[in-house]
């Protein structure tokens, strides 16, 4: 070694040297601390990720108390409440004071006034009535309530509006001396399971999983690319796979939060009743955060900027959350595309969880929908590494 | 004496056309401080990365410490430490996670704490990485390399945009790590820190090796050491006939070269008291008047702007 050695540096070594013991031979490498195992590397990425996700506030809002917020709202707007009496005009006119007599007569189940007939007709146009009715002018009170003196003014395109016509029908049939050949009996019955919250706190588990899958590795990934931190960690020996897989399990660390988080809301705030097993509800959240952190990998797999891949990420997601089933259920669409539908991951994992906390269904009855979930994984993983760019 | 790096023939063509490499030859030996220097452009980045082992040549041969990348890439990666130029490492880890997350890497790592120590990060070691200075970031990515327990450190582009008191703290600890017996090889565009650091460098222009040597070599195939700059007034019009004008200053005694450079002549001499009298002499018979005169140490930006006529940190 004939590097020339300058006073500070020997001293330097000096230093070093008392404090460490025996310098390590040949090339001067100094002591060292401890070996490093083979999981050191998986283990401290991993730990750095999730370090780096819990002190982004970003991540904590859209993550956590972002799809709590939407499930309070939706829940409260479109919470289950006990139908509203239809709204009905009568026309002002000879025989209305009549016919609102009729109208009134317990139950009392219509909401009804007199209005003069033009007020009465534009207050239906504007949905502030549900039903106008107007009395011929030959009215009630020459025939009595007799035969094609009422008419009813319906939209039979507002379904408020039909139930009206037919409710307030019965009630003056009725209250003309109509007599039911048949006895009925009705028993009120609205149980957990059946509400619109229960409906969308799995499409929301869903579609949580979903976003922060795609965000949490593909903008990541991008990010650090665009940092070339990708660059400078494959300049190390620390093995790609690690890296991939520290990023992939940080999304199951999350998933369990986020799962427990948007179903405790469910159970506490709304009394939902959760059927299935919690093992397989994990596990079903589990293949879903596997399923979209594949997506979020291939999505970032070779794209340079942040801008770049947020677009992507859009597009991506973009038709999953229109026609996944997230907030209304896909049977709305023409029957034909139902199995392209079907075919998308969010689909599959929304179907599965419903499928799995409100009918308690066991994973074994839903092969298909798993294998789509595999198939995704399978195929979003495989296509990515081979496109993978680290610099 | 062992190499700790050697490369030959190194060519890279990007995409069919732009050569940033043509031709490059190293022999860089264990325990050397190796400069690489050039201006922006000339193929320093492209040639430390393949290197490193990040970029793969279009042809060419490298060997590190006796070793080539398609075979031995993972041992290779044990014995190097390496800092990019403007890696920008994770925000909101801090400063010892960082350092620790890199030493997860090898198998035989140095304790996270005394590298803190003798990069003068300890009191930041709880900091976030986004917090610190660039000069801090700067000794934090050498930190990231040195962590390693490399045989070989490769620092690309370390102090540019520093401040003059963070390249002094570098250089420090660059030198520090030569003492242990490392060997170095940096790239850099600052003529002085080249001067300083490298035991012997070589300077890259247009993806080629136009001059090798140490510091000293390199300013005496100058000819001389010295250089006279001055700059003279009434006689402008006669400047513009420039090469009559060069001619006259070139047959002074002593000197080996001449150049203008943004309105000063500049000469190459090996012994000022002689030429300066004859320089004094020439501009009295003239009638002109002498508005500078200096005298100064020849430099490597002298040896570089004599090769190439261009200044380093020019936009080329």
């Amino acid at each position: 070694m004939s590097a020339p050695l300058r006073t500070d540096e020997a001293n330097g070594a000096a230093a070093a040297g008392a404090e460490c013991g025996i310098p390590a031979g040949g090339a001067g490498r100094r002591a060292v601390a401890k070996q490093n195992g083979r999981w050191s590397a998986y283990r401290h990425l991993l730990l750095a990720r999730t370090k780096e996700m819990q002190r982004e506030p970003e991540v904590i809002f859209w993550v956590f108390l972002f799809p709590l917020l939407l499930a309070f709202g939706l829940g409260i707007a479109f919470r289950s409440r006990p139908a509203s009496a239809p709204s009905v005009a009568i026309a002002a006119g000879p025989g209305a004071n009549a016919v609102l007599d009729m109208a009134q007569r317990p139950p009392q189940s219509l909401r009804a006034q007199i209005v003069p007939e033009a007020e009465a007709l534009n207050g239906f146009r504007l949905g502030r009535y549900d039903l106008v009715i107007i009395l011929a002018s030959s009215g009630p009170d020459k025939g009595g309530p007799g035969s094609g003196a009422i008419e009813y003014r319906y939209d039979p395109a507002r379904p408020e509006s039909v139930l009206a016509r037919v409710q307030a029908d019965d009630v003056l049939q009725s209250a003309a001396g109509r007599a039911n050949p048949l006895r009925t009996s009705a028993q009120a019955s609205s149980e957990p399971g059946a509400r619109y919250i229960d409906f969308l706190i799995p499409g929301l588990v869903g579609m949580n999983l979903m976003n922060s899958g795609m965000w949490g590795v593909g903008f990541a990934l991008v990010d650090y690319r665009q940092r070339k931190l990708l660059k400078r960690y494959v300049a190390t020996p620390m093995r790609r796979s690690d890296f991939l897989l520290a990023l992939t399990s940080s999304r199951l660390v999350l998933m369990i939060i986020e799962l427990a988080l948007l179903l405790g809301f469910g159970i506490f705030v709304f009394h939902m009743r959760v059927v299935g097993s919690w093992l397989g509800i994990v596990l079903l959240g589990a293949l879903g955060a596997a399923a979209f952190a594949g997506l979020g990998l291939l999505t970032a797999s070779r794209a340079q900027k942040i801008e770049t891949v947020s677009g992507l990420i859009n597009l991506v997601m973009m038709p999953m959350w229109v026609f996944s089933g997230v907030f209304f259920s896909y049977e709305r669409f023409p029957a034909v595309v139902h199995p392209l539908i079907r075919a998308l991951p969010l689909t599959a994992l929304n179907d599965a969880l419903r499928a799995t906390i409100l009918e308690g269904a066991p994973l074994a009855a839903q092969a298909g929908r798993l294998a789509v979930l595999v198939i995704w994984t399978a195929v979003s993983f495989l296509l990515a590494l081979s496109w993978f760019r680290w610099t | 004496m062992k190499l700790a790096i050697e490369c030959c023939g190194l060519r890279k063509t990007y995409e069919g056309k732009v050569e940033a490499l043509r031709g490059l030859d190293l022999e860089i030996r264990e325990g050397e401080c190796f400069g690489l220097l050039g201006p922006n452009g000339a193929g320093k980045t492209t040639a430390i990365e393949i290197l490193e082992g990040l970029l793969k040549p279009t042809s060419g041969e490298v060997r590190i410490l006796g070793h080539n990348w398609q075979n031995d890439a993972r041992e290779l990666r044990e014995w190097l430490g390496i800092s990019l130029q403007e890696t920008r490492l994770a925000d909101k880890l801090t400063v010892r996670e960082t350092i620790e997350l890199f030493a997860s890497f090898y198998r035989q790592p140095r304790p996270t704490k005394e590298v803190l120590t003798e990069l003068g990060l300890a009191e930041k070691s709880d900091a976030w990485v986004g917090r610190l200075s660039g000069g801090q970031r700067q000794r934090l990515a050498v930190a990231t390399a040195l962590v390693a327990n490399p045989r070989i450190l490769f620092l690309d582009e370390p102090t540019t945009g520093l401040d003059p008191q963070s390249r002094r703290q570098l250089w420090e600890i660059i030198r520090e790590f030569q003492g242990h017996g490392g060997t170095v090889l940096l790239t850099t565009h600052y003529m002085d820190e080249a001067e300083r650091l490298c035991d012997r460098l070589a300077i890259i222009d247009y993806g080629q090796i136009i001059a090798a040597g140490t510091p000293a070599e390199l300013i005496n195939r100058l000819g001389g050491q010295h250089v006279v700059e001055f700059a003279v007034s009434g006689n402008s019009h006669e400047t513009s006939k420039g090469g009559t004008q060069q001619e006259l200053w070139r047959v002074l005694p002593g000197v080996e070269s001449v150049r203008s450079d943004d309105g000063l002549v500049c000469l190459t001499v090996r012994q000022p008291h002689v030429t300066i009298p004859a320089l004094l002499e020439v501009v009295s018979q003239q009638g002109a008047k002498l508005l500078h005169l200096t005298t100064r140490q020849a430099s490597l930006e002298d040896v570089f702007v004599r090769l190439t006529g261009r200044h380093l940190r020019e936009e080329s």
